[in-house]
């Protein structure tokens, strides 16, 4: 390693002006893309249950096949070619945001092993002066239990990780990021 | 719990260098308090989910989108500038084809944004918002006015230093940076806690640009230099 790092900084209260007025990406699949299709509704809360209504979130996720759109997976995307995988959007003032996308694949982990379905999730926000890094995995999904980084998550603190089903609409799922506190959200040093 | 080891398989990225990012929380900036975890973090080995990430080689972007002054009818008002320098990772390579946003108040401190209640008036001309694409050598390049001081209310006389918001993707998800680009010589470095959150003063600099001659124009606009170093891969990887 030669080069220092630049520092992170904080987005601020007027992330939308650069980030997300014009370049929001709430429709991760659009509606040709083959998958399990599925409304994910976000609420963000601080350390005090209040929601965050200044916050943005961005997903990158493998396709249904469970590759990832990049040169760096060397893996035959499928019928999943056109589809990006990235989606970004703002909190609103209640602290929610949603997405439209498709359940991802399993991608591959360590030793061979195939990780479960998950989104990768980078939360910004004033007071957030280095982004936080967490996943969101699927509740019930049978590959969660011999997930790779799952494991690594001392046990009662999954719960945390998994986006759960509505009972009352099919297809729509709910996760909340606790950033402090109570059932606080698992994140993750990458 | 169990640890997962190394995948040959993956070019794995360096790791965060310790002083050169932020204390999550930092109690002189008020609301870090409340809004950052307070169980520590969980080593994640990386997987493709992390060493992958958005290319945006091919987002479509203008010319107007890298130049702030002509985004309307009119110039805005404030002292113009030129900003630019390289976006490169941390082994010293150039990050080609990357998106660079960029966002910032006025040349009167006040933000085009409907939260921003500082009495200081908006220009009609200046919107505040820029993007671009780095060329093949990692270079961006941005035409703007330099933005004013503002307060806010972290504590009692608060003032942000002049600063522009950077965006960059990088080529993996985990080389994802959202920082702030600060103006040599400023007076308020000392009382801003955005800014001496980070521990290592040398680091705190690498966040301030550098006045430049030659990529100022005469008669025309100061030009100044700030280069971006992202994480990089722990070894090249092979480039057919």
């Amino acid at each position: 390693m030669n080069l220092e790092h630049t520092p992170s900084q904080t987005c601020g209260p007027y992330l939308h002006i650069g980030l997300t007025d014009k370049g929001s990406v709430m429709h991760i699949a659009s509606p040709g893309i083959q998958g399990e299709r599925l409304l994910l509704k976000c609420r963000v809360l601080d350390a005090d249950g209040v929601p965050i209504d200044d916050a943005m979130i961005e997903i990158w996720q493998a396709n249904a096949e469970g590759t990832y759109n990049h040169p760096a997976d060397s893996r035959d995307p499928g019928p999943g070619a056109a589809f990006h995988g990235f989606g970004r959007a703002a909190t609103d003032e209640s602290g929610n945001c949603e997405f439209e996308t498709i359940k991802p694949g399993r991608v591959p982990g360590p030793q061979s092993s195939l990780q479960a379905p998950h989104l990768n999730v980078l939360l910004f926000g004033r007071g957030i002066l280095l982004h936080l890094h967490t996943r969101i995995y699927f509740d019930g999904d049978p590959a969660n239990e011999a997930d790779p980084v799952l494991r690594l998550v001392p046990e009662e603190r999954r719960v945390t990780l998994f986006a759960h089903p509505d009972p009352e609409r099919p297809g729509t799922w709910h996760f909340e990021f606790r950033l402090r506190g109570e059932r606080e959200t698992v994140f993750f040093d990458v | 719990m169990k640890s997962i080891q190394k995948d040959p398989s993956i070019h794995a990225y360096h790791r965060q260098q310790p002083d050169a990012q932020p204390s999550r929380v930092y109690d002189p900036y008020r609301s870090t308090v409340t809004r950052n975890p307070s169980k520590p973090l969980i080593f994640l080995p990386h997987t493709l989910s992390e060493t992958t990430g958005p290319v945006y080689g091919h987002a479509p972007v203008s010319e107007t989108d890298s130049d702030l002054t002509r985004q309307h009818k009119g110039e805005p008002l404030g002292e113009r500038i030129i900003v630019t320098g390289r976006v490169l990772d941390d082994t010293g390579r150039p990050v080609p084809n990357t998106l660079v946003e960029i966002w910032q108040a006025n040349a009167a401190g006040r933000y085009q944004h409907q939260r921003d209640q500082h009495p200081a008036p908006l220009d009609p001309n200046f919107s505040g918002a820029g993007r671009v694409i780095t060329d093949e050598n990692g270079n961006y390049r941005f035409v703007s006015i330099k933005p004013g001081a503002y307060p806010w209310f972290n504590h009692y006389n608060a003032w942000r230093p002049a600063h522009i918001h950077f965006s960059v993707f990088g080529r993996a998800f985990l080389s994802r940076l959202i920082t702030q680009m600060y103006f040599p010589g400023d007076p308020l470095f000392a009382f801003d806690p955005i800014y001496q959150s980070i521990p290592d003063e040398k680091a705190r600099q690498r966040m301030i640009a550098k006045f430049d001659l030659e990529t100022t124009k005469p008669q025309w606009a100061l030009g100044y230099r700030f280069d971006i170093v992202l994480r990089g891969p722990e070894a090249t990887p092979f480039e057919p």
